[in-house]
């Protein structure tokens, strides 16, 4: 008989052997999908995994596209980290990155059309106090009238999707844009865009804020009381009291950072890649992150590198629709079940198989 | 030995496929939903099939779904031009600003970008359907038809097309029923069939019997027909389905003219930057069958304006119109400007409520 | 503001049928909570059970089958989450998300031959001149038998967990698994089975969106009704009868707030197109405050369970 047996602690051969079986069982899964689909299932598997790196055509434009499509992922994935860890749930990311966009749009085109070097440090910090604001809400309401952050939070995103469409029909629409919805494309206004720091690279603001971000997670867990009291409040929470480990700071904390973040991701993004504020500007990252946090385990560096996975899965998809002519919905089947691999194989990090010949 | 031929049999043919691959034109398109849609995607599909259909060996197409407008097109639509396509539709207005910024980067390559108005530089063309034209159609038929004298218009967003369809359907409503009134209601959503059903029920509700709509699903026809009297019109697509009633026209959108249109030019070498606004005249708008749950003589009067918006005797918006205010828009006889349109931000003298900014 | 046009039976009736999706899709995933499992995947299922159900509704060309086609849809879907997050001890917040991404990629898979079909009708209820009385006809006896069926299930779902033997095993599972493993009862087949019934539910709900709501399949019909879901769910503190306040209210406002525009309501567009959610906020803070202890949410939420021994 075969039982699952705890490990005394997680294996460090499989913590890096895992993502690897997880890829290799999806791309059979998944070439079994294409196959049924009637697609060459080699061809689509390398499309998705290997051309937006090495191939000749694109990898010298898709390869940046990786650091840009991963940037806002990891940065929102890393606040929510925190706060998963500390047991504060924070679902409603994308609400705080559509608030951080609106608030750091605003403060740009306030200026508009002065040019001055003030503005765009302005707009950070405008975008971060917008996400951090829309934090804010779930996090008083569930500190001082007790209600549930997961709720608020979720529903939170709702209001700010019908904000940003009155936003682009209304105050912040492109005055010159004849009646269309839309604001003013920041990546033509020089003062408050965010384009790439060096050409060819992907490399932005966001993206910098990304790393920065990870490698302060990575440190205030390690090394910071601050990092051992968010990991103590989420295993233990009555021990964390003990260590005079105020919930409500904590909640205020960890809402408060996870909301910055995701509003900064925001206002990089409707300043770099995106340019405007526009009805549909968000495209989800908020939910995405969420996904990403568990991946990367809710450490810094495997959140990095569960970002940079799910943007390769990303462009290569949209690569292998395109080229092979893959409904998008099967490659999102096929994301879901790279997701469901990769938590599944998880388990082998903490637990191994044992073999039981009757005899306990 | 044998195996030996195998291996340069399939390297020539591999080779010779490759190289017919090459010849062959590609025409790639980007849409903003899935072709399930049933609407506005589907509708762009069906031309994209055209356009295969026309031109058969000669042409090769590709497309993507789903993609959001902002960051993530403007990395499919450079993905796609490195993989060769040599033009491209993109085919949703939130695409304008990637459409201009890839094509500067790609000069060979030719863009169309559909219902924009930016053209930055020269391989950017634009066009856009006068579905207006044939909200004057449906509009005529509503005014006709409602017994209530309330005709009611479901909207997405506020944005000019939809407000003009808004001002051309209660402009022919009015013209022919003079006591007709109309109440809008937004949905502030591209899509949400189960707010669309209760957006529909609302307005029934509220005892409107002809509904419009500005949104893609069928969701408000079948809300429709679970009351007796009460009619609506197939919007994007025919939505035969709910023929004879509760649907008792349609407008289509018909991309697959354009479309062959441009692949060809571009195929024999006529292709030339445009903008290109066309509606019932030159086929991009469709009036789907109109049926016998409409009295002949109303089916003849709406055909009659469909005809003389189609030769061009006649503009849905010809004064003298009034803006809501009651301040003067268009003078007796004067026709509204394309620039005017394009912009629409206003109601017409008559309609109720404010456009929500 | 013009309420005056407003029927307000009218109104109710529309309410409740426009909360069922909500109200299925919420007192299955309150069952798989009370268990103690978090499964985020509710969209996912919905819309799963929406293609299936449609599809079973239009080849068979029976609607009542439909929803059964759209129950097995959903159950099947989150046997994948049962396999993962019970067997595999998978993260359950991660593999609920997971299995939305899915749901929605396979749903438009198999309804690529679906579109623009028009699914075999479910009728109402016949009550016979019960659906004549004025205002309470429309209100009471005039709904398809889902309507129905869904405040049945609340009711039932509320005595299983309050009278029934079942509803104790489920709680205890939830509120400590190690405990009711010490009593000799098996954690994770009760969770298995409480996941697999809130699947089903899920894909009712879903279903009844594809077959009676819009009645079409287009890609993402469920449009977001699977995280309201979710949200009522809290909302009504894991408390059965309060799932269909929650709904009621949510779909209420949402019914009510079109129902203001087409009359001809002065407030902005955007205000009443966001005050189902605002509304909702502002209802729960004033329902969770001056409580000590408001949550109630189950203990062992959202916790994986090995048996050690």
């Amino acid at each position: 008989m075969i039982r699952l047996e705890k490990r005394p602690t997680p294996s460090k051969f499989w913590q890096i052997a895992t993502p690897i079986v997880a890829v290799v069982l999806t791309m059979i899964a998944g070439g079994i999908m294409f196959a049924i689909l009637g697609k060459n299932p080699v061809e689509a598997i390398r499309t998705i995994f290997w051309d937006p790196l090495f191939n000749p055509d694109f990898a010298a434009y898709s390869r940046p596209q990786l650091l840009v499509k991963a940037g806002p992922l990891i940065l929102i994935a890393v606040g929510l980290s925190l706060g998963f860890r500390a047991g504060i749930w924070n679902i409603g990311a994308e609400g705080q990155y559509i608030m951080g966009a609106i608030f750091g749009a605003g403060a740009g085109l306030a200026f508009y059309p002065l040019e001055a070097w003030y503005i765009f440090p302005l707009m950070v910090i405008a975008g971060a106090f917008g996400g951090w604001l829309w934090a804010m809400i779930p996090a008083l309401l569930k500190t001082h009238f007790n209600t549930n952050e997961i709720l608020v939070s979720l529903l939170m995103v709702y209001i700010a999707q019908n904000i940003l469409a009155s936003m682009s029909l209304g105050l912040l629409r492109n005055p010159e844009g004849s009646g269309f919805p839309g604001s003013r494309n920041l990546s033509q206004y020089p003062a408050a865009s965010n384009p790439e720091l060096i050409a060819g690279t992907g490399m932005h603001w966001g993206v910098v804020a990304a790393f920065v971000a990870v490698i302060a997670a990575y440190i205030l867990l390690q090394r910071h009381i601050l990092g051992f009291q968010i990991k103590l409040a989420g295993q233990a929470p009555r021990a964390a009291r003990f260590h005079g480990v105020s919930p409500t700071a904590l909640v205020l904390l960890c809402m408060g950072i996870s909301g910055a973040l995701a509003g900064l991701a925001g206002l990089f993004e409707v300043s770099g890649p995106a340019g405007q504020i526009s009805i549909d500007f968000n495209v989800g990252y908020g939910f995405t992150a969420i996904i990403v946090a568990f991946l990367g385990r809710l450490n810094p560096v495997g959140i990095l590198l569960a970002g940079l996975l799910m943007a390769l899965t990303y462009i290569g998809g949209e690569l292998a629709q395109f080229m092979l002519g893959l409904p998008s919905a099967a490659i999102q089947a096929f994301q879901g079940m790279l997701l469901f691999f990769l938590l599944a194989v998880d388990l082998l990090t903490n637990y191994r198989f044992r073999l039981f010949t009757g005899v306990k | 030995m044998l195996r030996k031929t195998l291996l340069a049999t399939a390297a020539v043919l591999a080779f010779a496929s490759a190289a017919a691959a090459q010849d062959k034109l590609k025409a790639c398109f980007v849409y903003v939903g899935p072709i399930g849609d049933g609407g506005w995607t589907f509708q762009h599909d069906q031309g994209r099939l055209d356009v295969e259909k026309a031109f058969g060996d000669k042409v090769e197409t590709a497309y993507q779904e789903n993609v959001p407008e902002g960051a993530d097109a403007e990395r499919v639509l450079t993905q796609m031009a490195l993989s060769g396509c040599k033009i491209i539709f993109t085919t949703s207005f939130g695409y304008m600003d990637a459409t201009n910024a890839v094509a500067a980067k790609f000069p060979d390559i030719m863009f169309e970008h559909a219902t924009g108005y930016k053209r930055d530089s020269a391989n950017v063309s634009t066009y856009n359907a006068r579905f207006y034209e044939g909200r004057a159609v449906t509009g005529t038929i509503a005014g006709r038809m409602t017994k209530s004298n309330k005709i009611g218009y479901i909207g997405s967003f506020p944005i000019p097309e939809v407000i003009q369809g808004i001002n051309a359907s209660f402009i022919h409503a009015k013209k022919v029923n003079p006591d007709v009134t109309m109440s809008v209601v937004w949905a502030y959503t591209w899509f949400d069939p189960a707010k669309e059903a209760d957006a529909a029920k609302a307005l029934i509700e509220q005892g409107v019997d002809v509904i419009l709509q500005h949104t893609d699903s069928t969701a408000p026809l079948a809300e429709a027909a679970k009351t007796p009297g009460v009619i609506g019109f197939g919007q994007a697509s025919d939505m035969a389905e709910y023929k004879p009633s509760p649907r008792v026209s349609a407008i289509i959108d018909n991309w697959g003219p354009y479309y062959v249109e441009r692949v060809g030019a571009l195929l024999d070498g006529t292709y030339a930057q445009k903008d290109t606004w066309a509606g019932i005249g030159g086929g991009e708008v469709l009036i789907g069958e109109i049926t016998d749950a409409v009295p002949a003589e109303v089916k003849a009067e709406a055909e009659a304006l469909a005809t003389s918006i189609g030769d061009g005797s006649y503009h849905p918006f010809t004064g003298p119109l009034n803006k809501q205010d009651g301040s003067v828009w268009l003078a007796d006889g004067e026709v509204a400007d394309d620039g005017t349109l394009a912009g629409l931000n206003f109601y017409v003298e008559g309609i109720e409520g404010e456009i929500p900014q | 503001m013009d309420f005056g046009s407003i029927n307000p039976f009218v109104l109710v009736a529309s309410l409740m049928v426009a909360s069922v999706p909500i109200i299925l899709a919420a007192i299955g995933e309150l069952v798989v909570e009370k268990a103690g499992v978090l499964n985020l995947g509710v969209e996912g299922m919905m819309i799963m059970g929406a293609i299936c159900g449609f599809v079973t509704a239009v080849e068979t060309s029976n609607p009542y089958l439909g929803f059964v086609g759209g129950a097995a849809g959903g159950a099947a879907l989150s046997l994948i989450f049962a396999f993962l997050t019970q067997s595999l001890l998978a993260n359950q917040v991660a593999t609920g998300l997971a299995l939305t991404l899915f749901g929605l990629g396979l749903s438009s898979l198999i309804g690529q031959s679906y579109v623009g079909i028009k699914p075999p009708l479910t009728p109402e209820v016949p009550f016979g001149p019960l659906a004549d009385i004025p205002g309470l006809g429309v209100v009471l006896f005039q709904h398809d038998w889902v309507v129905y069926f869904s405040i049945l299930l609340i009711a039932a779902v509320a005595w299983v967990l309050k009278k029934a033997r079942l509803g104790l095993i489920l709680r205890a599972v939830g509120e400590n698994h190690e405990a009711a493993h010490a009593l000799g009862y098996k954690v994770q087949r009760i969770r298995l089975l409480a996941i697999l019934f809130g699947g089903a539910m899920a894909g009712m709900g879903g279903a009844y969106i594809s077959l009676v709501r819009v009645p079409q399949w287009t890609d993402g019909i469920t449009a977001g009704a699977g995280w309201i879901a979710l949200a009522i769910v809290v909302f009504a503190s894991w408390k059965p009868w309060r799932v269909l306040v929650g709904a009621y209210l949510f779909g209420g406002i949402t019914v009510l707030q079109l129902n203001l525009q087409a009359a001809g309501s002065s407030i902005p567009v955007e205000y009443l197109s966001m005050s189902p959610y605002l509304i909702t906020i502002v209802v729960l803070v004033i329902m969770s405050s001056g409580k000590g202890r408001a949550l109630n949410a189950p203990a062992a939420l959202g916790q994986n369970f090995h048996a050690s021994r």
